[in-house]
């Protein structure tokens, strides 16, 4: 009971000297809301590329082509040594026989042409369909399935997946760079509104510790007031995220300039990129005063 | 029964002055003494280790069972939740009304709400301030608020009341104000005073215990003693 007085108490003074200190506070919340709006956008964005870079990864086949000719036992060595590779999630054997038939329910032109082929005329090749378990290592695995004897071609879609893969991978590691810098910032900034809060409060601080308050009881009003800046802080940043992106889904109809980019649904992602940027905005927030009340409180 | 005893006690500011050479005394429980000296004699000194704002640099202080002396800064609160202080220019918030002021004391050690206004309001009228609960610090004279100081002291009924000169920007009317008052807690409430002062005339009215200091020693304790004889 006398734990919850003591927190409302620090509640109310942490509102109490919010609005006391209005311009500074507003200063700082500004700074917050700012930062919390790139991490929110950097959120969002690198969840969105996860998850179309999972969906790509699931369809990402490569396509092992067997030279022709080639013995059955020599086939299931090969079959062995894809087996054998670490990174091969799955993989699939096609005789050129299931090819040819399936081309030809593919379209009536392959049908009528590939009809009079029989067993020996087939020119097309025995497949095998490989899928990989890490996507970033598929032209690797691509290269050491083209080195083993009795496979003709290898084919990955190579150059626009690598491409798009490092691509990503830049633009994630440069947001990431921005958040960590702006948070920096923001943290000074939190610790110079604590720090002129706890200055414009030296006499209460040191009529409180005359009386008896506990150091407990003199700190938390201080972080509380860095947790409520957080807090008011990361409004605006979350009003984006649950009305922007209903409404850039909405817009986009789910698909990013093609059907290739699928947009994650908005329920319930909105609601926890919205958790976790307010989580964002009060521990930094906590991490600000607390490193003031360490730093200049001294009791 | 002892309240306070202080042994081989020798205080040295950091600036190398040293202002409390090897005291020894013990006050007991329920007395009312005087601390006097002239300026410089280490009164403050004595006062301010007594609720632990300084630490001795050697010696031991024993207050109300607690070695102020050994005492870590993280504990302090415990010693000052058994202690009022009352200082010369009052320290009052001047936001606060009467009654916030004194209710401070409870509030920020977690006392219940009507636990806090049953104590306010008892400490309030024994230092006559019932009429004046919602005026503010500077709608007050001096008087009236030193006398507020002493009811935010004494509102959580502590043993020892430690007065830094209280009656120093008084004229001498109201110094015998505020003196009646500390008399009457005293009395009433069995709280142990002790009052740092350089006020002859009241040293001499009120014929209390008199501790003596001069450049940092202790010159006399006695009963009943008077400003002139000491210093």
């Amino acid at each position: 009971m006398k734990l919850f007085r003591m927190l409302g108490r620090s509640i109310r003074d942490a509102f109490k000297s919010v609005f006391r200190n209005f311009s500074l506070s507003l200063a700082s919340i500004s700074c917050i809301t700012i930062t919390l709006i790139i991490v929110a956008l950097s959120i969002l964005a690198s969840f969105n590329v996860e998850n179309f870079t999972a969906e790509i990864e699931k369809d990402m086949t490569i396509v092992v082509f067997v030279e022709n000719g080639i013995s059955d036992d020599k086939i299931d060595e090969i079959t062995k040594k894809i087996k054998g590779i670490s990174n091969v999630d799955s993989y699939i054997f096609k005789g050129k026989q299931t090819v040819k038939e399936e081309m030809q329910k593919e379209s009536d032109i392959f049908n009528a042409i590939m009809a009079e082929w029989d067993d020996d005329s087939n020119p097309l090749k025995d497949t095998f369909q490989v899928k990989v378990k890490n996507i970033e290592k598929i032209s690797q695995t691509a290269n050491k399935i083209k080195s083993f004897d009795g496979v003709s071609v290898v084919r990955y879609g190579e150059g626009m997946v690598d491409q798009m893969v490092t691509a990503f991978q830049s633009i994630e590691k440069v947001a990431y760079g921005v958040v960590i810098a702006l948070i920096l910032v923001t943290v000074f900034l939190i610790i110079n509104t604590i720090k002129l809060t706890i200055f414009s409060r030296k006499r209460e601080i040191s009529i409180m510790r005359l009386v008896g308050a506990s150091n407990f009881t003199i700190k938390t009003p201080f972080i509380v007031e860095g947790m409520v800046l957080g807090l008011i802080g990361s409004i605006v940043p979350v009003c984006l995220i649950l009305f922007g992106y209903l409404a850039f889904y909405q817009h986009f109809d789910g698909y990013l300039f093609s059907q290739l980019i699928q947009l994650i649904k908005p329920e319930p992602f909105i609601y926890i990129v919205s958790l976790m940027v307010i989580g964002i905005g009060i521990l930094v927030g906590m991490i600000g005063s607390a490193s003031a009340v360490r730093k200049y409180l001294k009791v | 029964m002892d309240l306070i005893r202080l042994k081989n006690v020798k205080k040295q500011y950091k600036n190398g002055v040293t202002a409390i050479y090897d005291l020894n005394l013990s006050i007991q429980k329920g007395s009312f003494v005087f601390v006097i000296g002239g300026s410089g004699s280490g009164k403050s000194t004595f006062i301010k280790m007594l609720y632990r704002e300084e630490k001795p640099t050697c010696g031991s202080i024993i207050v109300g069972g607690i070695n102020v002396a050994k005492l870590r800064n993280k504990k302090v609160y415990k010693l000052r939740r058994k202690l009022g202080i009352v200082f010369q220019d009052y320290r009052l918030l001047p936001k606060l009304n009467v009654y916030e002021n004194v209710a401070f004391t409870m509030e920020v050690i977690g006392a219940k709400k009507d636990e806090t206004r049953r104590k306010v309001l008892k400490a309030l009228e024994l230092v006559g301030l019932k009429n004046k609960v919602h005026n503010y610090p500077d709608q007050l004279s001096g008087g009236e608020q030193q006398r507020v100081a002493i009811a935010r002291a004494i509102v959580n009924e502590p043993k020892l009341l430690l007065c830094d000169e209280p009656t120093g920007n008084l004229d001498p009317e109201r110094s015998m104000e505020i003196m009646k008052v500390l008399e009457e807690i005293n009395k009433t409430c069995g709280t142990t005073v002790i009052m740092a002062t350089h006020d002859k005339e009241i040293v001499n009215k009120l014929k209390k215990q008199v501790i003596v200091l001069k450049d940092g020693r202790l010159v006399k304790q006695e009963e009943r003693g008077t400003y002139s004889e000491a210093v």
